[in-house]
């Protein structure tokens, strides 16, 4: 890490979501160093802007015209790259439209996917539950990224499977973790829990348990409770 | 009607027949195979179909995988995987432990690949860190040594389990004699047989210990001599090939579709190995061929497991002629901000802390026990973002997506490991063969239960 990381970045660069409170995951407990006031904001690198540099650029514009050719408009929301990798980040009403292309154009032909793997961001007001998607491409030995979101409150997405059979089980169990609907898929079951177990286990909301101590009724607090570096 | 209503103990719970919208169920559990029998002849019984649960507790499941077959006499027609057995929630735990601490539990999922969990959970870190160009080469090559002898011992075990599936138990003595050898090795270079948590972000735990090169060097001279034993013992066997050809047939097609990788992959003819396609840590300077097959079948994939693990071995050699001139070079990067400050060493108590570094930190620099306690205790900060690095496992494309919320632990990590993406071709490769099959055609997937349920 050098120096810069310290600096603040510049405006467009960073995209804030949520914030980060304190140091050592006290609240209200007699943190008296004076770490429990700090507010720092959380910074996902932001949208970047064309040229992305190298193959990115390739694969960007083909998708561009392949989209506009099958007439799907404002398919992509932005594209982000960071540390040598680029991510796609599509509207979810045009993700199987975009899956498509990518895989049957010649000049993407991303034939492989990799699979789904969801990320739950409580703070990302009306997109809390992103679904992540890598995809490969072995005839040009290319490798990209689609993230697509929707909010809580209405937890679909469509199914690629018709696209990538691989995702049947992944998508299973990120509606097993998450609870993200995939519509569309051919027998959306539960894959890793029990099929009558309550609750999405991955998302950041999920009660964890803590631990009974046999020694004057004492428990160890749940893990997301604990004091802990933050 | 109970047939197995004991006088003393009353009906056996886990035995017996119910009634179910799907019809009569039958619980074997051992008991008299004559009364069951004859139970099933008071049912007219109108038609063939049978719906068998194999598993979890199948000895030839690898591990708990539970298979629903529906049979139409000895002809599978349908074939279900039921998974989760082995559910743990690595992912989840590996939220609340600092970047380091990750490795521990990564290493845990595919047991018999652990070197390749720490690694694509590694390098996705220091992708989203930015200290890929800094780790040291002597950590890179540790790393790849690491990795290559553990794709013999996990292709051995694959090999070894898959003969003794179909009855040649040799192949199973053998096959995990040498595993065992490799075991000892793993022992003397990270102190653990398995579950290691060696591979660390920033390099690896520990320097080799003094001799290791040499024991390394003996076992590729056995190796050498032991590998082609199962070559004679197996590749012309007619039992062994009239078990295996044209078993598990599935094509590249359909390998791409499915999204499988590794020797299934490859063992349609096409070469696609990312330690070549896409190389990390260093493999671009190593010499090796991609081993390919062109029958698509279980027998194609032993061959390509096996002929793996001869470029292994090639892999291993050269890892230890650079090694033998990088003695005393760092195997941790140089960032202290980064770095694992500990370091262990033999005492005369047995393995401990270093005593150096005890001194260092409690005798002459304050710094020094300050960047300790924070990095021990409170660990780094990654900044925020996300990663994936997948690299080649003995199972086909393993990596991790980490994402960082600038924190000091995870903020997500998933694993999309090779056994449970490649085990949905079970159905697949089995429907419309024989139930034995079925055992052999997924022994050539050779799915590892601990990475599927995870």
């Amino acid at each position: 890490m050098s120096d810069e990381t310290n600096l603040p970045a510049p405006s467009g660069e960073v995209e804030q979501i949520g914030e980060r409170r304190g140091m050592f995951g006290a609240a209200g407990s007699g943190d008296t160093s004076g770490y429990g006031g700090l507010v720092q904001p959380i910074n996902y690198p932001g949208a970047s802007q064309p040229p992305y540099g190298g193959w990115f650029d390739t694969v960007a514009e083909a998708l561009d015209a392949r989209l506009d050719h099958a007439g799907v408009e404002n398919a992509i929301e932005k594209v982000v790259v960071h540390r040598g990798e680029i991510t796609f980040h599509v509207q979810r009403t045009a993700l199987a439209a975009v899956a498509r292309q990518l895989r049957d154009a010649p000049e993407l032909r991303f034939e492989f996917c990799s699979g789904v793997s969801g990320v739950h961001y409580p703070d990302d007001t009306g997109r809390e539950l992103h679904a992540v998607y890598h995809l490969t491409s072995m005839t040009h030995n290319r490798r990209i990224r689609l993230e697509v979101s929707c909010p809580d409150a209405d937890p679909h997405l469509p199914s690629l499977v018709a696209t990538y059979p691989t995702l049947d089980w992944h998508e299973r169990e990120t509606w097993d973790m998450f609870g993200i609907i995939f519509d569309g898929h051919p027998g959306l079951a539960r894959i890793l829990m029990p099929d009558d177990w309550p609750g999405h286990p991955q998302r950041k909301d999920y009660p964890l348990g803590g631990i009974d101590v046999e020694y004057k009724g004492g428990t160890i607090p749940p893990p997301d409770q604990r004091r802990s570096y933050s | 009607m109970d047939t197995s209503t004991n006088p003393t103990t009353g009906p056996d719970p886990y035995a017996g027949t119910s009634q179910t919208s799907e019809g009569r169920v039958f619980t074997v559990t051992g008991q008299d195979w004559d009364e069951l029998t004859a139970s099933l002849a008071d049912e007219v019984i109108g038609e063939e179909r049978l719906v068998v649960n194999m598993g979890p507790q199948h000895p030839s499941t690898h591990g708990v995988l539970r298979l629903i077959l529906e049979l139409e006499g000895e002809t599978v027609t349908e074939a279900r995987c039921g998974i989760g057995y082995l559910h743990t929630g690595i992912e989840k735990n590996m939220e609340f432990r600092t970047w380091t601490q990750g490795v521990t539990f990564c290493t845990r999922m595919d047991y018999l690949s652990p070197f390749f969990n720490e690694v694509t959970y590694v390098l996705g870190t220091e992708r989203l860190l930015d200290i890929e160009d800094d780790i040291p080469e002597k950590a890179q090559v540790m790393r790849v040594l690491l990795m290559e002898l553990n794709r013999i011992s996990s292709h051995l075990v694959a090999i070894a389990t898959g003969g003794m599936e179909i009855g040649a138990l040799t192949v199973m003595t053998i096959g995990f004699r040498e595993r065992e050898l490799v075991l000892d090795l793993f022992e003397l270079i990270t102190g653990l047989r398995m579950n290691h948590a060696f591979i660390r972000p920033g390099g690896v735990a520990q320097d080799l210990p003094p001799g290791a090169l040499d024991e390394i060097r003996g076992f590729v001279a056995l190796m050498r001599k032991r590998l082609p034993e199962y070559a004679a013992l197996c590749n012309a066997n007619p039992i062994f090939k009239a078990r295996l050809e044209g078993v598990g047939h599935l094509d590249l097609e359909g390998c791409l579709a499915l999204g499988i990788t590794g020797p299934v992959l490859r063992s349609t003819g096409y070469p696609w190995d990312l330690r070549k396609t896409q190389p990390y840590c260093g493999y671009e300077d190593y010499e090796f061929d991609v081993q390919t097959w062109d029958t698509a079948d279980s027998y194609g994939r032993f061959r390509v497991r096996l002929n793996e693990m001869h470029e292994s071995l090639r892999l291993v050699e050269q890892c230890v002629d650079r090694l033998a001139g990088l003695e005393g070079a760092p195997v941790m990067i140089a960032d202290k901000k980064i770095a694992w400050p500990s370091q262990l060493a033999i005492g005369s108590d047995g393995l401990g802390n270093s005593l150096d570094h005890i001194r260092h930190i409690m005798g002459e620099s304050m710094e020094a026990l300050i960047h300790h306690f924070k990095l021990v205790t409170e660990g780094f900060r990654v900044p925020a973002g996300q990663a994936y690095v997948p690299v080649e496992s003995p199972r086909g494309e393993l990596g991790a997506h980490v994402v960082s919320d600038g924190g000091t632990k995870p903020f997500r990590a998933h694993f999309r490991d090779p056994s449970f993406t490649n085990l949905q071709a079970t159905s697949v490769m089995s429907e419309g063969g024989m139930v034995a099959d079925v055992i052999v055609a997924i022994a050539s997937v050779d799915p590892v239960m601990g990475g599927v349920d995870r």
